[in-house]
């Protein structure tokens, strides 16, 4: 039992050890890895998409899936860039507020108009990408540097990055939501048997509801770092970050079919694909080989494979074991 | 005990795209009752008790409950009025703990946030009261079904309900466990909670249950005192058959020539596996049909299952022509010469978007194909020349099945099957949900085919069915095969003797 207990525990947890070793590796390996400059700079670029990513797990938790965050994200970093000569709070007010509103029509379509997640936020992630680009007259828009506008991702608090900081209480919160409020069960209750939710009594659609909007939501607040960080909004970024962001929750051990989840191994999973990255330019700057970004894409994507098949082997050997018991 | 009514539905009625579900249904349970409600498939039980529960809205009648009339629109409005439903099909969740599965819905808090410890203690003293120790912490999936099964009930409890609807919960507990299971019921009665008790096992009815209402097609046939109803009257109004002879043939089966029967190609000693198939024995000859007959849950599906591999057997043992038959999956039982036609011919039999030529084609297609290329015209032919030996109506073998009516569909399957050239076919309900018509063409069809050497294992919930079309009947009765009947022994009387009593000497004083 206790050899089981291990494989389960490593299938469960595979992506920390995976990202322990990863970053054990880079330390070993390169000079300034795990230097100030560094963790600071993968912090910084990540944390958007750990928002991101968040926003997706809650989502997948509950079997549905959300691909206008990318765009969405996008949408928010151009309207924020829009609204960022007013201030920095009102900057950020109207970026996560255009995310809201993606977020907010993604929840009506599903819940009220009972379309499939996949088909509603493939729509709303084409009419917000379109939308982005007629406000920003397809071209990047730049923000108020007056303001103090960009001071929201370029500027530390306590020595760390501001939206690293943000992104930490954004996963505090996801956590505590997600363990302690029976709207967080009542996610997981929905992706495991969204009927037999009902049957409970649970509201399933106001949790549904709440998902897609709060995924919005986040994504929006990924899109004002974006313009905050970068200086300047931009609707054509956020391309593929949906496919990332759904990466990261899978390498973290979530269920696509929903019903099983965590916040923490989410977390890890946007770490590990993001150091995985900072690792091959590392490697990219050793000079021994040169790696084009074509070939990173490709290295993620293996690794990303390996990791999801390791995970996926374990968890059933483990599952198999308690069974026999 | 009347006086004090904590619900009433009267007149109650239910249609489903215009076919009467439910037709002026009314049933009563008094507070502190536990209270049987019975009935074949098809009978209304479910409707009515997820018209109760808020699941399907009447279209006529009245609901009182606890002396108020009784509106809800959902199961959660339900629970919430005080009637909680423990669904036959598991309702939980399967990845979360027992503790979410138990207080989901009502969760403690403490400082605005859940309050694991008291939850977990909730659950633990909840199960408790079904003397199950558990770890409330592991996920619902690693425990068996009984255990599940206590779960659900444990919620329903959680809710401190007034009315506790239980959709055949024994039906997958051992004894002990249907034993704690009545305890659990007779405390909930102490505790002036109704129980209203669905179940097919007659005597759980009379060990536990105050009163009974029967249904049959949508009706409500009567409403009895347990002690003042014999078991053979609760099957005969289930059925709805009068104890006395009816005479004259209802089905399209014909006497058949003893001759056409060969020697044993089955035999099927002591099978079991789990609660529902306990010790089934029967043999079946080649050319001959053999019923099998019995109540929903007596385990004849489950026995088929077994013969075909589906499921593996637990104890027994089978001989198939002269050696053991171990099958260990469907395609063993295939390349065994048998054929098995499923009562869910939607979910388990018919590819609708499919062809009648695919559908045909399905089980055969491993034989047919050559280094994985299907030879289309020996696929041809052979579709042709069923559609015209089975008379499928259809416009051609490339017509999708979904397009056909029930008994096409049928001939489809048994085409599948027949395609096969096989030695022994197991039909499970063939005739059900078929109209008039095409059911006497399906049975004359099976009549012939057992003419032409063919061994079928026919399941049948109709009475006449089995009577008139079977050489040999087997009873089966709570997972045990407790009756044999040859064709002239076989009779109304002495099947539903036989289903209700056991065994077929006890239907002579039944009948006195």
């Amino acid at each position: 039992m206790t050899r089981t207990r291990w494989i389960s525990l490593l299938g469960r947890y595979g992506v920390v050890v995976a990202l322990l070793l990863l970053v054990l590796f880079g330390w070993l390996r390169y000079d300034y890895f795990l230097g100030f400059f560094n963790i600071s700079s993968v912090l910084r670029y990540n944390s958007m998409f750990a928002l991101v990513a968040l926003g997706m797990c809650f989502v997948i938790m509950t079997g549905g899936i959300d691909l206008s965050v990318g765009s969405t994200a996008a949408l928010g970093s151009v309207v924020a860039a829009l609204f960022s000569p007013q201030g920095v709070w009102i900057g950020l007010g109207a970026g996560v507020g255009a995310g809201l509103c993606v977020g907010l029509v993604n929840a009506a379509l599903v819940t009220r108009l009972k379309i499939m997640p996949f088909i509603a936020t493939l729509a709303t992630m084409l009419a917000a990408s379109g939308t982005a680009l007629l406000l920003a007259d397809n071209q990047s828009v730049s923000v108020s540097y007056d303001s103090g506008f960009t001071s929201i991702g370029q500027d530390n608090s306590f020595g760390f990055p501001i939206p690293a900081w943000i992104a930490l209480a954004a996963y505090i919160a996801g956590w505590i939501i997600l363990n302690f409020t029976s709207t967080g069960r009542g996610v997981l209750a929905v992706g495991g048997n969204e009927d037999a939710t009902r049957m409970m009594g649970l509201p399933v659609g106001r949790i549904k509801f709440l998902v897609y909007f709060a995924s919005g939501g986040l994504a929006g607040l990924a899109g004002v770092i974006l313009a905050s960080q970068f200086g300047a909004g931009q609707p054509i970024e956020g391309v593929g970050w949906e496919l990332f962001a759904i990466a990261a929750v899978v390498v973290g051990g979530t269920l696509l079919t929903g019903g099983v989840g965590s916040v923490g191994a989410t977390l890890a999973g946007v770490l590990l694909l993001g150091i995985l990255f900072n690792v091959l330019n590392f490697e990219n700057g050793k000079g021994w080989i040169s790696l084009s970004a074509y070939w990173q894409s490709v290295i993620r994507g293996l690794f990303l494979l390996i990791v999801v098949v390791l995970q996926a082997k374990l968890a059933a050997r483990g599952n198999a074991a308690v069974r026999d018991h | 005990m009347d006086t004090d009514i904590l619900l009433s539905m009267t007149g109650i009625d239910k249609r489903f795209a215009g076919i009467p579900a439910l037709s002026a249904a009314s049933f009563t349970v008094a507070r502190g009752e536990v209270h049987a409600l019975i009935g074949q498939n098809g009978a209304g039980k479910s409707t009515l008790i997820k018209v109760l529960t808020g699941y399907h809205r009447r279209d006529a009648g009245e609901v009182t409950f606890d002396g108020k009339p009784f509106e809800v629109a959902s199961p959660q409005q339900a629970q919430a009025n005080g009637i909680s439903t423990i669904y036959q099909e598991i309702n939980l969740v399967p990845y979360r703990s027992l503790t979410e599965n138990i207080c989901l819905g009502r969760e403690k808090r403490r400082f605005g946030l859940l309050d694991w410890a008291s939850m977990h203690r909730e659950a633990e003293n909840l199960l408790q009261r079904f003397n199950i120790r558990a770890d409330v912490r592991r996920p619902l999936m690693e425990f068996n079904t009984a255990t599940q099964q206590m779960v659900a009930i444990a919620r329903a409890i959680g809710f401190s309900a007034k009315l506790v609807i239980m959709d055949e919960p024994t039906s997958s507990l051992d004894e002990r466990e249907v034993g704690v299971l009545f305890n659990v019921i007779r405390q909930l009665k102490q505790d002036g909670v109704s129980v209203v008790f669905v179940s097919h096992k007659l005597d759980e009815l009379y060990a536990v249950c105050d009163r009974v209402t029967i249904m049959r097609d949508g009706r409500t046939i009567r409403t009895a005192r347990m002690d003042a109803i014999e078991k053979i009257e609760l099957v005969s109004s289930m059925l709805g058959r009068s104890i006395e002879k009816t005479e004259g043939h209802a089905t399209a089966f014909t006497a058949r020539d003893e001759k056409n029967i060969g020697k044993v190609l089955l035999s099927a000693d002591n099978l079991a596996v789990g609660q529902i198939v306990q010790d089934v024995s029967f043999t079946i000859r080649s050319g001959e049909i053999a019923g099998f007959a019995g109540l929903l849950g007596a385990g004849r599906t489950e026995t088929a299952r077994l013969v075909f591999g589906i499921d593996r057997l637990k104890a027994g043992a089978m001989t198939y022509g002269d050696k053991t038959f171990e099958p260990r999956r469907p395609s063993d039982a295939i390349a065994a010469g048998m054929g098995f036609c499923t009562e869910d011919r939607k979910s388990e039999g018919i590819v609708p978007d499919m062809s009648v030529a695919e559908n045909m084609m399905l089980a055969l297609m491993p034989k047919l194909a050559k280094s994985g290329v299907i030879d289309e015209k020996a696929q041809q032919e052979i579709v042709k020349r069923f559609i015209k030996q089975l008379g499928i109506k259809c416009s051609g073998p490339d017509q999708k099945v979904r397009e056909l009516s029930g008994g096409n569909q049928q001939k489809v399957l048994l085409g599948r099957w027949l395609a096969m050239n096989p030695r022994l076919l197991i039909l499970d309900e063939p005739t059900r949900g078929i109209d008039v018509g095409a059911k006497g063409e399906i049975q004359s069809l099976i009549k012939s085919l057992a003419d032409q050497g063919l061994a079928v294992l026919m399941i049948s919930s109709e009475l006449e069915e089995v009577i008139e079309g079977a050489d040999r009947v087997f009873v089966l009765r709570d997972g045990i095969s407790v009756a044999e009947f040859g064709r002239a022994a076989a009779t109304e009387d002495a099947l539903m003797g036989a289903m209700a009593h056991g065994n077929a000497p006890a239907v002579a004083e039944a009948l006195v």
